[in-house]
């Protein structure tokens, strides 16, 4: 049988070697450290304006990482290259010549893209919490607060997870323009607006963005429908579903 | 070594291949003919186990492709041009493709100076044309030093010097000792690096046999003779006990007749001759009357009327790209 390591290595250089994939992967990273830091800074500075009328308690960590939901798609979309570009080119058929065990293979590659989004997301994570805290002057907490370290890492694993879901759903459509059209929209339009609609909305807060973004939040909401480590759950399991519907379509079907 | 037993892919109604068995044989150069559709690429992809038979199996060594561990270096294949990430340079196309099979990262830098693409190593793929893309899926395939390489259509495409370069990078492959199999749909390309010959149609195996066998069996060789007086020409023929065919525009044509013999002939009988010239039959004429029946799409006439005559779209069509044997197509456009 081919070697795992053997496999890693390669897959390593696969990623390593295409400007577009590491150009998504560095886009997570501004865009959500940028603009938790421009967030942060417009709350400092008009804050009083900004909390009239509110009651909740003032959460920092989240206004820090209000550039999440933008930055998410940036490793949506790292998450259906690192795949999707295997079956634009034919590249696929030249892999598996290489590689004929398909599940060792697309195990390989989720472990590779795992890390690396792991490293990336947890890199981003803590720069985008303490950029934000240093703009929010003496409105900003620390990470020794009763839930913001859960939070910051919950973060870092909301983007690998979602990064990972997507990687498994173009595994199993096969297409990368397809996985984009389909994963871009259900991400940044349908999942955010129905899990605001009564009724549909209690199916919605099942989804894999909602539930784990859950992990994100310090104070308890109200009339949240379960936990931060639920939703961490939830998030995994579709995530785990994805990429094992991913491997049955790749075991299954001629390249 | 690749053994086909029964091997059976079928596409919805379609039979791509249809009970195919043959073995491909060792250190030769075998090619693997047939009309477009004939279901020459599906075979080598179930060979490779990218594509999953319908029935029957297919071995190298004795073993399913899916049962040997780093495959490149048993068996390198070229399936499709520019398979090939465009964004990526050629040089780490050729690196992630060795550390999966744990060839050592020299054998790159040998692949590429193999296919003499050393000076674009460092280039991304995007701006490479079809014949170097073709080099570098040659390179890919010979990465890891296999005893056998398969090539899908390698020429397709490429200019004469790039046709001239895969043909002798080929007889030298199999005079490495390596097993060649190579497919095509021109029958004047394999006439000149096949060793073995394999021809399918429909998905069917039609023929199996050494090449000298097959020109052999399929040559013809005649010769032509037109005359103002075929009346007589007829006679002295016959009274020679020549057999005579009828040629184009009121020609005959001697089978088997030796040029001066019959030139001596018709002069000692007084016979005056217009025209007295060998002929060829091409083995791709003969390639076509082999697959005529399966032959998917003909040009111009409907399909069965009289399908040895009527030219495939896919050996006319394609024969003025090769630079062998113009001859053959210029008397096909006289039958
Ligand atoms: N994925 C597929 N789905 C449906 N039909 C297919 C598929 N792949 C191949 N076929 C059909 O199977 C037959 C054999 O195709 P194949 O590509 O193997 O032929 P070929 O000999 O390589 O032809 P060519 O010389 O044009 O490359 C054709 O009729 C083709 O239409
Ligand atoms: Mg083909």
């Amino acid at each position: 049988m081919a070697s795992f390591p053997a496999i890693l290595r390669s897959e390593w250089t696969k990623i390593r070697s295409v400007r577009s994939t590491i150009w998504t992967l560095a886009l997570t990273f501004v865009v959500t450290v940028g603009l938790g830091a421009l967030l942060s800074l417009l709350t400092n500075n008009n804050f009083t304006e900004f909390r009239r009328n509110v009651q909740t308690p003032f959460d920092a960590t989240s206004t820090a990482f209000a550039g999440i939901r933008l930055g998410e798609l940036a490793i949506i979309v790292f998450g259906v290259l690192a795949i999707g570009n295997e079956y634009s080119s034919g590249l696929i058929r030249v892999t598996l010549a290489a590689v004929p065990q398909r599940g060792t293979l697309l195990t390989g590659k989720a472990v590779v893209l795992g890390a690396l989004a792991l490293v990336v997301s947890v890199v981003t994570a803590f720069i985008t919490f303490f950029t934000g805290q240093a703009l929010l002057g003496s409105h900003s907490t620390t990470l020794g607060e009763p839930h913001v370290l859960r939070a910051v890492f919950g973060a870092a694993l909301y983007l690998t997870m979602l990064c990972l879901f997507s990687a498994g759903v173009t595994a199993m459509l096969r297409n990368q323009t397809l996985a984009l059209g389909v994963l871009v929209p259900f991400f940044f339009l349908l999942s955010p607006i129905l899990s605001v609609v009564p009724k549909v909305k209690t199916l919605a807060h099942y989804f894999p963005d909602y539930a784990g973004s859950r992990m994100l939040l310090v104070f308890e909401e109200q009339g949240q429908p379960y936990g931060p480590w639920a939703g961490f759950a939830i998030c995994l399991a579709w995530t785990l579903a994805a990429l094992v519907g991913g491997a049955l379509v790749l075991k299954s079907r001629d390249a | 070594m690749i053994e086909l037993h029964d091997l059976t892919k079928r596409h919805g109604r379609t039979l791509a291949v249809d009970r195919l068995s043959f073995r491909v044989p060792q250190g030769v150069v075998t090619g693997f003919l047939g009309p477009n559709g004939a279901g020459k690429s599906t075979t080598m992809r179930m060979i490779l186990d990218l594509d999953r038979p319908t029935g029957g199996r297919v071995t190298i060594d004795g073993r399913r492709y899916g049962q040997l561990s780093e495959p490149l270096k048993y068996i390198g294949a070229l399936l499709e041009a520019k398979a090939v990430h465009p964004g990526r340079t050629a040089r780490d196309h050729l690196l992630w493709l060795a550390q999966s099979n744990r060839i050592p990262e020299r054998r790159v830098d040998e692949a590429l100076a193999l296919v003499g693409l050393t000076p674009v190593a460092r280039k991304r793929a995007r701006g490479f044309s079809l014949g170097m893309g073709q080099r570098l899926g040659i390179a890919s395939a010979l990465l890891g030093d296999p005893e056998i390489v398969m090539f899908d259509e390698p020429v397709n495409g490429l200019d004469p010097e790039g046709i001239l370069w895969i043909r002798n990078l080929m007889k030298r492959l199999a005079a490495e000792g390596r097993t060649v199999f190579v497919s095509s749909h021109l029958m004047s390309e394999m006439a000149v690096t096949a060793d073995h010959l394999v021809v399918i149609g429909r998905g069917r195996l039609l023929a199996d046999l050494p090449m000298p066998e097959f020109i052999k069996r399929n040559s013809r060789s005649a010769v032509r003779m037109r005359t103002p007086q075929p009346e007589r020409l007829l006679d002295v023929l016959a009274v020679a006990g020549l057999r005579h065919e009828p040629g184009p525009d009121g020609s005959y044509e001697v089978v088997g007749g030796d040029l001066a013999a019959l030139g001596d002939l018709a002069a000692a009988h007084g016979v005056v001759l217009h025209e007295l010239s060998p002929q060829q039959a091409s083995l791709e004429e003969a390639f076509m009357q082999m697959t005529a029946d399966s032959v998917e799409y003909h040009a111009g006439d409907g399909p069965g009327r009289d399908a040895a005559g009527a030219p495939g779209t896919w050996a006319a069509g394609r024969q003025q790209h090769s630079n062998a044997q113009p001859a053959a197509a210029a008397r096909q456009e006289e039958n």
